[in-house]
């Protein structure tokens, strides 16, 4: 059996003080697509932090590749090949489209030119918007050029959160059908999403998350399947 | 004999100009240990207490506007208010941005203050100051005062004038060390039962986590621009008592920022921010270190200019003044970064609900 | 007309506004980019621009005392470049950095103290009696002056003013370029942008920072040089007195925004001079002695009616 790529094993974590994980454990094996779903404020964002070693970890660990790396600083798990696209402000507004994709490239040592050109490739709308603000685009647009931003590296895993937040049917359709074309060069992505049935209609595996622990766990058509998931979010009345 | 009287009235005055800073440094307190309110322009609130106080208490001059001759503690009250009236409108201006800009305005208002005094001539003498500042307690041994109410109820001038004679000549130095004493312990007191009531409590909680305090409908805005008035009222009448202590002061050399402001912070940072007693603590340490080491190194410097008669030491002094300052500022930095509690930590008051049990 | 009042209002006022300006623009680049991407007013930022004037004045005696040469200060300003940068980066090492993960009012309070700290040094090492930077009176460009008089609009600029406003145009574009253009000044503009997200992009946000520090020196040290040319001599007030507006330069441009300084610097500057100048009757409108109250007034103004600045910096 392999090592999942990631794995966050039995993890106690909080800001400051406060603990918001009390026990959560979530792996990701290669090529598959997990989501995370669950209410607001359950610690969903939270948890892919505590990947991102923005966190206080208490107890439990973070392994990629089966390599502990509980704590490392951020820019250094960017490094080590984990890709994140945060849920609020994942643009720098005052660059251009293409300044904020080299951003993206920071820790990337060669073929950027080459990576830029595939990156215009799968998100075509932003090849045209190249040089303009990236504040001065729409959310869909510029959730776009986030995703593209976190692909600029030859990312292990992407994290995305809640990446078609506020955004209209037609644009969350596109940004799926995205996701899937990620996966399908290789990439596996661990998701977290509001839109529960269409993350879990595209995710291999799903995890429901309630007060900072598991609650569920299952393939994406079985946690469909179950009842009290669908009465809880699927049930389109909230 | 005549030695210890000299210790004795070095003690004195440790204690007076150590009062003195220890109500800057409580006025600071208020703003910065309850508040968490960076002022750095705390010269220029000193300076308004002490020129006003200056102008209206002194005798008529043709210096300068007035003087007025008005009664000494009513000077001290109207120092007290017009730098609380100052404080009130850069208050108001910055305290609702971030915490930097009010620095950088506070900085700034302590420099158009002292630019004011230095230009307009007409009313404060410019460059060459106010002179003949009235002491308190020393101001009676002059004709103005004792020739008039309420020293002239009990004896007639003449007497006044011989009985001033026959007392030795620092006989106010207990009294007026005795009186900034008082106006710090009375200060205190009053710190101390706000710190402790409902208002320091609601200071406390907008510092440690001013989002919660606004959810909960605290007027943080308000509560601050409270803290900033108080604490710039005690700096006036800290300032009054400086001009007091002085008896003449100028624009630039008497209100340097760095022996002002820096000091007071150097002393609040000492002592503990957050405690009253912190507070009076670092400034009467602070100050006997700044007063020792000056009297040190002028002793080793002309040490020194003893044994080496041909060297002129008179650059040694100038410099050595500013290493010390240098000193000084290290010692804040160390402070900082290592005792961020300084001598007296904060001692939080307890939450209502223990009170009660 | 250039003759009755031209001559006098662009000689006087307007040129002089805008040496003052070229200098506090340079000083504002320092203090708007510490405050875009370190997030804190370093108020010993004007201490640092003094410093490196008593450093190139130090360049300039040694090599007059060793070789009998007089360095033009455009010269000894670089090895005391050096010198302040060095300056900055061990500062930021040992002051600054220890607070980068608390509140920003304690950094600002550690600059406050490196102020007293390292005016007290230059205090200690130099004396605090004036020293004497550039001899002589300074003379108005000849050529200038000739070709310009012989269109009737003559211009009466000294040689050090044509050099600190070529310097500062080099300067500004060097600065664009460095922005706009290279991988590290686009990082500046993501960390500036946000902090967060840049750690989590990976930037190495130290370096970003280094960078930081070494661009505001090289701004602070020309400033400190150029302002020591314009009045030919060396004060130890002559930092904290160029703070204020600076900060005020900065505000005004919008922290954050590295034109928005330079234009700042420019209106303080201007704004400083044109305010002794007599608009209305014989006096000057405001009394010379006042000038530096003019920046306090601007910067108060903005605070309350805009306080993000022009540019639309960050408004905090
Ligand atoms: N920076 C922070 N400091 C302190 N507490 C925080 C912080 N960010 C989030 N929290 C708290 O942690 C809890 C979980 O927040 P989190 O953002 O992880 O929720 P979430 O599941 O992502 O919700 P949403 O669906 O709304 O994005 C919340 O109670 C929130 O108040
Ligand atoms: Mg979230």
């Amino acid at each position: 059996m392999t090592d999942p790529i990631l794995s966050l094993n039995n993890l106690k974590a909080g800001y400051g003080q406060t603990e918001i994980l009390h026990d959560l454990s979530i792996y990701v094996d290669p090529n598959e697509i997990v989501a995370i779903i669950g209410p607001n404020g359950a610690g969903k964002s939270t948890a892919m932090k505590a990947v991102l070693g923005l966190l206080n970890i208490r107890e439990g660990n973070v392994t990629l590749n089966g390599d502990d790396i509980t704590d490392t600083p951020a820019a250094q798990v960017v490094r080590l090949g984990i890709s994140y696209v945060p849920q609020t402000q994942n643009v720098f507004v005052n660059l251009s489209v293409q300044e904020n994709l080299e951003m993206g490239a920071w820790t990337r040592p060669e073929g950027i030119p080459e990576r830029l050109a595939e990156m215009y490739e799968l998100f075509p709308d932003l090849a045209e918007k190249r040089n303009q603000a990236a504040g001065s685009l729409s959310g869909g647009q510029r959730q776009m050029v986030a995703m593209a931003k976190a692909l600029m590296v030859d990312a292990k895993i992407l994290l995305l959160d809640e990446p078609t937040a506020g955004l209209s049917p037609k644009y969350r359709g596109e940004i799926f059908a995205t996701i899937q074309k990620i996966k399908s060069t290789g990439v596996p992505i661990l998701i977290v999403e509001q839109n529960a049935k269409q993350a879990l209609g595209v995710a291999d595996r799903g995890y429901v998350l309630v007060d900072g622990a598991n609650r569920h766990t299952g393939t994406g058509a079985e946690l469909l399947a179950d009842r009290e998931i669908a009465r809880m979010f699927l049930g389109g009345g909230h | 004999m005549e030695a210890y009287l000299g210790y004795f009235l070095y003690l004195l005055s440790l204690l007076t100009v150590g009062g003195i800073y220890a109500l800057f440094a409580l006025g600071l307190n208020v703003q910065w240990g309850f508040a968490g309110l960076f002022n750095v322009g705390i010269v220029g609130f000193a300076a308004v207490g002490a020129y006003s106080y200056a102008l209206l208490t002194t005798a008529e001059s043709t210096f300068h506007l007035g003087g007025f001759g008005l009664p000494l503690p009513f000077g001290m009250f109207v120092g007290m208010i017009l730098a609380a009236a100052i404080a009130a409108v850069i208050g108001v201006i910055c305290i609702r941005l971030r915490s930097d800009y009010l620095a950088i305005a506070t900085i700034g208002i302590a420099e158009i203050i002292k630019l004011v005094f230095k230009n307009e001539t007409e009313i404060t003498n410019g460059p060459r100051g106010i002179n003949k500042i009235p002491r308190a307690w020393e101001h009676f041994s002059e004709e103005r005062f004792y020739s008039s109410w309420p020293l002239s109820w009990f004896a007639s001038p003449e007497t006044w004038e011989s009985f001033f004679d026959w007392l030795p000549n620092w006989w106010w130095q207990p009294f007026f060390a005795g009186t900034v004493l008082l106006v710090m312990y009375v200060v205190y007191r009053l710190l101390e039962r706000a710190r402790m009531s409902p208002w320091g409590r609601m200071m406390t909680a907008i510092r440690e986590n001013e989002p919660a305090a606004r959810a909960a409908g605290k007027d943080v805005t308000t509560r601050r621009i409270e803290a900033f008035v108080i604490g710039a009222a005690i700096m006036g009448l800290a300032g009054a008592l400086f001009a007091q202590h002085l008896r003449l002061i100028e624009p630039t050399n008497t209100f340097d920022s760095a022996k002002v402001t820096f000091l007071v912070w150097v002393m609040l940072i000492c002592g503990g921010s957050g405690n009253n007693r912190g507070a009076m603590l670092g400034a009467f340490l602070i100050w006997t270190i700044w007063s020792a080491s000056e009297l040190v190194i002028g002793g080793t410097i002309s040490l020194i200019g003893n044994v080496f008669q041909n060297l002129d030491t008179t650059i040694l002094e100038t410099r050595a003044g500013f290493l010390r300052m240098m000193l000084i500022g290290i010692l804040m930095q160390v402070i900082l970064q290592k005792y961020p509690g300084g001598i007296l930590p904060e001692v939080r008051p307890a939450s209502p609900k223990a009170d009660k049990s | 007309m250039w003759d009755a009042f031209g001559f006098e209002f662009v000689n006087f006022y307007l040129i002089p506004g805008l040496v003052l300006g070229c200098i506090y623009a340079l000083g504002a680049i320092g203090i708007t980019l510490t405050f875009g991407i370190l997030r804190f007013a370093n108020f010993a930022h004007g201490e640092m621009m003094m410093m490196g004037g008593y450093l190139t004045w130090t360049i300039m005696a040694i090599v007059t005392a060793l070789f009998g040469l007089t360095l033009h200060p455009l010269v000894a300003m670089v090895p005391a470049t050096a010198v302040v940068i060095f300056l900055f980066l061990l500062t930021d090492k040992y002051f600054y950095k220890p607070f980068r993960k608390e509140d920003t009012i304690k950094v600002v309070m550690a600059s406050f103290g490196m102020m007293l700290i390292i005016r007290s040094a230059v205090q200690a090492i130099w004396g605090p009696n004036q020293l004497k930077f550039v001899s002589g009176i300074a003379k108005p460009n000849e050529i200038l002056r000739d070709v310009s008089g012989s269109i009737d609009l003559m211009l009466l600029v000294p040689n050090k003013h044509i050099w600190i406003f070529l310097g500062t145009i080099v300067i500004v574009i060097a600065l664009s370029y460095l922005l706009n253009k290279t991988r590290i000044g686009k990082a500046m503009r993501a960390v500036s942008d946000s902090p967060d997200l840049a750690h989590v992009t990976g930037i190495d946000v130290d370096q970003v920072i280094r960078a930081t520090w070494i661009v505001g020196g090289i701004c602070a040290m020309a400033a400190g040089v150029f302002l020591a040319m314009d009045i030919q001599l060396l004060e130890t007030t002559m930092g904290f007195r160029m703070l204020l507006p600076m900060f005020a330069a900065a505000i005004l441009g919008g922290i954050g925004k590295p034109y928005g300084a330079v234009f700042g610097g420019l209106v303080i500057g201007l704004a400083e001079e044109l305010s002794a100048y007599p608009w209305i009757g014989d006096t000057p409108l405001l009394s010379p002695g006042y000038k530096t109250g003019v920046a306090f007034a601007i910067m108060v103004i903005m605070l309350i009616v805009r306080p993000q600045g022009l540019f639309k910096g960050r408004s905090f």
